[in-house]
């Protein structure tokens, strides 16, 4: 009983795995994803079943024969009651009734060892559905650590299915799921299990289970009271709490804004060398302006994609991410939100992108898309840019508070504040209307400190690169494209036009009428069409208008632009990228994370509409003062 | 055994850090009750208010062999019934044979 053992298997069958579809059912926090990543490896793929925002990874798992089988993780799930999405589609996978997906022949049921007289509920309902099924008590080494015992002899014969006490972590006892899938199949014995009755007897099923399988829990490990007394600590869990934040935001800006601006030089080097080696015309163009261009907007976020999700992995598998929505809690309810959107929120200082991927940890789909929704408001670093050329073009350097805090500092200062006021604004409304969530409340498990495990963040680190790159990947590369045609046709005598006279100029004339009462002539309007690639074109796109190299003549460039705006029209364009959604991978990572075009296009739409409205109040106030 | 005087509706909230009480029932939407029992919140179990966050809310309780932390507006409909300190059930209303 002190190492981990497993029950006889059935008979062996022939010299290959009697299952196709092996499906991995548990509750969160048992380490079901580990388990997984232990059998396949880099063998796996993620996939959304059609019409649920649920997602699902799926592998194969190889025999030494070279044999496999197919291993679904579906989500983690503390009961089968169809009321959760999760939940959901769970049973129907499991049943065989989900489009897209194969009922799987088998179930390995992944449970936490420490916490047996709730997860054997769960194997109660999971054995009910009379598949094949393996038990899998995981966490055997902490079990063992803690003082606690359980004879999985004795609780196989109670349940009437195979049980194995392992470690996901350490991989003790993990042959028994080849042993498993070897057998011969053998669809547990129909057992007396308390189905979907009340949980107090549910429970009493369990711990009756349990206790005749000589079930003795583990304490908690004191160290995790220890630290969270730290953690949690009046007076001290908010000062380290604070220290944690600056941290994430100082990796991002320190390690990340560099990463990236590197790899956009390497980025534009290689374009250079790419322009030169194509004979000069338009497949010259569309490979380096078109194409290149569009793949490299999208690398440049890889950077401060990694990085955000290293230190969010690391602060969710050692669990102090679910301290950290604790205590951010209390402010986070003001907005309406709660404490798990915290961290995805603080993310999108740094980028939009990795923000929205972030918030798969808010279990509450409406929650969820709320703090989608408004992540965009928060000061990105590609508005940075933006803001710095704007405002040396315009704003007058006067002290307002002693040397350091300048009218330019204000400004910088206002405009974050502008973001982060309507971002709580917007989720007040989201929250008091569409996005109503009257029945969920905030609950959340304080699973024991653990250490990270460097396996399962590269992995997940891997699987984040690899959704951003192809899902989103083809949605900016596509719409990169499409801007490089418009600025690239009609051709005159096979020659690309001045791009006063491109088709993007006519866009950009088409709409003046339209933002002209913001302040903005054509070439604005053009500067913000193509900013809708990543906000900080608009820089590069106003240089080729004026014929000025940004990158040389900043100086020139802002010389330039006060011919185009007053600054009436500058304090309105601030305000406008302030507020507006001018970003196509942000749209594009929405609509993946979201599975529907609905809310990319409702989010643009709103943004946009208060970008629009308060770019027009801004202009006509500072009218009035400041022309 | 000992009880305290206990008003007919006594909440996990009304409990101070530190105490324990037996959960008695929910009020509240089923699903959320539900998601509750199955981390440990079923009538008949001892509950301990463990920590205070900073801020006072949300409270962390000790429950069936886990930590939870709920608001103070939900704990407010979980009715318990408080134990008094010398007093130990161990699993009593729900142990069985």
């Amino acid at each position: 009983m002190t190492s981990p053992a497993t029950v006889p298997f059935p008979a062996v069958a022939k010299g290959s795995p009697v299952y196709k579809t092996v499906a991995m059912v548990g509750p969160p926090n048992a380490g079901k994803t580990t388990l997984f990543n232990r059998l396949t490896g880099l063998r796996q793929k993620v996939g959304n079943f059609p019409g649920v925002t649920v997602e699902h990874h799926s592998g194969t798992y190889r025999f030494e024969s070279g044999k496999e089988v197919c291993l679904v993780d579906l989500p983690g799930v503390y009961s089968l009651n169809p009321k959760s999405e999760d939940e959901r589609v769970t049973v129907d996978v499991l049943n065989g009734n989900m489009r897209g997906a194969e009922r799987p022949d088998a179930i390995i049921l992944v449970l936490d060892s420490s916490n047996l007289n709730r997860h054997l509920i769960l194997a109660g309902r999971v054995i009910a559905l009379g598949l094949p099924t393996l038990v899998l008590l995981n966490m055997a080494d902490e079990l063992h650590k803690q003082g606690g015992s359980v004879d999985v002899l004795l609780l196989a014969r109670q349940l009437g299915t195979p049980v194995a006490l392992i470690s996901a972590v350490t991989g003790e006892g993990v042959d028994a799921v080849e042993k498993f899938l070897f057998a011969a199949p053998h669809p547990p014995e129909p057992l007396e299990l308390p189905i979907f009755g009340d949980p107090r007897h549910c429970r009493e099923w369990a711990v009756r289970v349990g206790s005749h399988a000589g079930y003795q829990r583990g304490a908690t490990p004191e160290w995790t009271r220890r630290l969270d007394s730290i953690f949690l600590h009046k007076v001290w869990g908010g000062a380290i709490f604070a220290i944690v934040i600056v941290a994430v935001f100082q990796t991002i800006f320190s390690l990340g804004q560099p990463a990236s601006s590197f790899l956009q030089h390497l980025l534009d080097h290689i374009a250079t060398i790419l322009s030169n080696m194509l004979p000069p015309g338009m497949i010259n163009s569309l490979a380096v302006n078109g194409i290149w261009k569009g793949a490299g907007s999208v690398l440049v976020f890889l950077p401060q994609i990694l990085l955000l999700f290293l230190v969010i992995g690391i602060l969710e598998d050692s669990g102090y991410l679910a301290r950290a929505a604790v205590i951010s809690d209390k402010v986070m309810a003001r907005a309406g939100l709660n404490g798990k959107s915290f961290i995805p929120l603080l993310s999108a200082y740094g980028c939009a992108v990795p923000a929205i991927m972030a918030t798969r940890t808010i279990e509450n789909k409406r929650d969820r898309i709320a703090t989608i929704l408004i992540a965009p408001f928060m000061t990105c670093s590609a508005r940075l840019p933006v803001y710095t050329m704007l405002i040396a073009a315009f704003i007058p350097d006067h002290p307002v508070f002693g040397p350091v805090v300048t009218t330019r500092a204000v400004v910088m200062l206002g405009l974050y504040v502008l973001g982060f006021v309507m971002a709580v604004v917007t989720a007040k409304v989201l929250k008091s209307s569409v996005l109503r969530s009257r029945d969920v409340a905030f609950i959340m498990e304080l699973p024991p400190y653990r250490w990270p495990m460097w396996k399962s963040l590269a992995l997940r680190l891997m699987d984040r690169a690899k959704a951003f790159f192809f899902r989103a990947g083809t949605v900016i590369l596509g719409a990169s494209v499409v801007l490089w045609a418009l600025t690239y046709l009609p051709m005159h005598n096979g020659q690309p036009p001045q791009i006063a006279d491109s088709a993007i100029a006519s866009v950009g004339r088409f709409i003046e009428p339209a933002i002209q009462p913001l302040g903005f002539n054509w070439k604005i309007g053009v500067g913000l069409l193509s900013s809708f690639a990543a906000r900080e074109v608009i820089i590069a796109t106003m240089g080729t208008l004026h014929g000025v190299d940004p990158a040389s003549h900043a100086m020139d460039l802002q010389e330039a632009l006060k011919s185009d705006l007053s600054p009436a029209g500058a304090i309105a364009l601030l305000v406008f990228f302030a507020f507006a959604m001018q970003c196509m991978s942000t749209m594009a990572v929405v609509r993946r994370e979201t599975n529907s075009w609905k809310w990319p296009l409702l989010q643009f739409l709103y943004m946009t509409a208060v970008a629009y409205i308060a770019a027009f109040v801004a202009y006509h106030i500072t009218l009035q003062y400041w022309s | 055994m000992t009880y305290t005087a206990t008003t007919p509706n006594q909440s996990l909230n009304d409990l101070a850090l530190g105490e324990t009480g037996i959960l008695k029932d929910f009020d509240m939407p089923e699903n959320i009750a539900e998601h509750l029992m199955n981390l440990g919140f079923v009538p008949g179990l001892e509950v301990m208010v463990a920590r205070t966050g900073p801020g006072g809310n949300p409270r962390v309780y000790r429950v069936d062999g886990t930590e939870v932390a709920l608001r103070r507006d939900l704990s407010q409909c979980i009715a318990v019934r408080p134990l008094h300190d010398a007093e130990s059930l161990h699993d009593a209303a729900i142990e069985v044979e």
